[in-house]
């Protein structure tokens, strides 16, 4: 419980600094280009990095189970233009259901 | 939305209107995600309403429900958020009033109220700030709602939960990659994850993803 709490303190503080940076730091100057170019990589790379712990991550571990059989059809969701939520119900029910058979 | 004049916070909150479901079905399974995976009712809907950027949120308690560290889970939200640096740069002109008033009304900013303030040409901070405000009482009120249905799952993990994590943030990351030098970095990120998984603690390996956008530097 306690973790969380360090976790919303801080997550929430340095993201209200990033929120404000432009507006009350900067003004109008710009962020130099090549801190630019590497803040915009971040999310991307962020974002990938989260999706494979989370399909194939464990203690320690890689592991190939129900849960890529589960994103693979997010994934067919999300081509099939699947709303965002869709596709998670339909990852979370296909990775139940290959657990449930297994 | 009026097409004459200078718009009001009252547009900004319309022109939002039909992207409406998606911050309420967003926070709804934020709520039922962080309530499930232990992170806690009040601790999710204080988070909403302090940090209020989806993607940072759910990183934050991915990594903490799969036993990462609290500094793990802290590096993964901050870098995802890092990102709000560069998008307040450029909406930095339109904020008037002095530092304070700028400070509250720059929480406006999230990608969405971003993106619809830009659609006339230029950046509108009615328009921001409206669709803001809205995204806002969304966010934080389904997160809520969302609590309350998240305490009753028992094993989470047994219904996908898991799965629907990478789900979300597979659908979060592909836009992104429709573009060359986001592709490549995430490549590069994928490959480091893998190769740090079997042999570093939970979370780890996602920080150190995060020097794959070094290749930022190339020219």
């Amino acid at each position: 419980m306690s973790t969380s709490w360090v976790v919303v303190a801080v997550v929430g503080l340095a993201t209200i600094v990033f929120k404000a940076a432009g507006p009350v730091v900067v003004g109008r100057r710009e962020l130099p280009q090549r801190v630019q170019s590497l803040v915009e990589l971040l999310a991307p790379v962020m974002l990938t990095a989260l999706v494979v712990t989370q399909t194939f991550g464990g203690d320690e571990e890689l592991h190939v189970d129900a849960r890529v059989v589960g994103v693979g059809a997010a994934l067919v969701a999300l081509r099939l233009r699947a709303h965002i939520v869709v596709a998670m119900v339909i990852a979370a029910a296909t990775t139940a259901l290959v657990r449930l058979a297994f | 939305m009026e097409t004459s004049g200078r718009p009001r916070i009252r547009d900004g909150v319309r022109a939002a209107l039909p992207l409406a479901p998606s911050p309420i079905l967003f926070g709804l399974s934020f709520g039922v995600l962080a309530n499930a995976s232990g992170f806690g009712a009040p601790a999710a809907i204080v988070m909403s309403a302090t940090t209020f950027a989806g993607a940072a949120q759910f990183a934050a308690i991915s990594v903490l429900g799969a036993g990462g560290t609290v500094t793990a889970a802290i590096l993964a939200a901050v870098f995802l958020n890092a990102r709000y640096a560069a998008i307040s740069m450029t909406v930095a002109s339109i904020f008037p009033g002095g530092p304070a008033r700028r400070l509250v009304e720059s929480q406006a900013i999230v990608d969405e109220s971003w993106a619809i303030s830009g659609r006339r040409g230029r950046f509108e901070w009615a328009i921001l700030v409206g669709a803001g405000l809205l995204f806002y009482v969304l966010w934080v009120g389904s997160t809520a709602a969302g609590t309350l249905v998240g305490g009753v799952l028992e094993n989470p993990n047994a219904i996908g939960l898991d799965a629907a994590f990478a789900a979300l943030f597979l659908a979060l990351a592909l836009p992104y990659l429709r573009e060359r030098r986001s592709r490549e970095a995430a490549a590069l990120a994928a490959a480091i994850t893998l190769a740090l998984t079997p042999f570093t603690p939970v979370g780890v390996p996602i920080v150190a993803a995060s020097a794959a956008c070094l290749i930022g530097l190339r020219r």
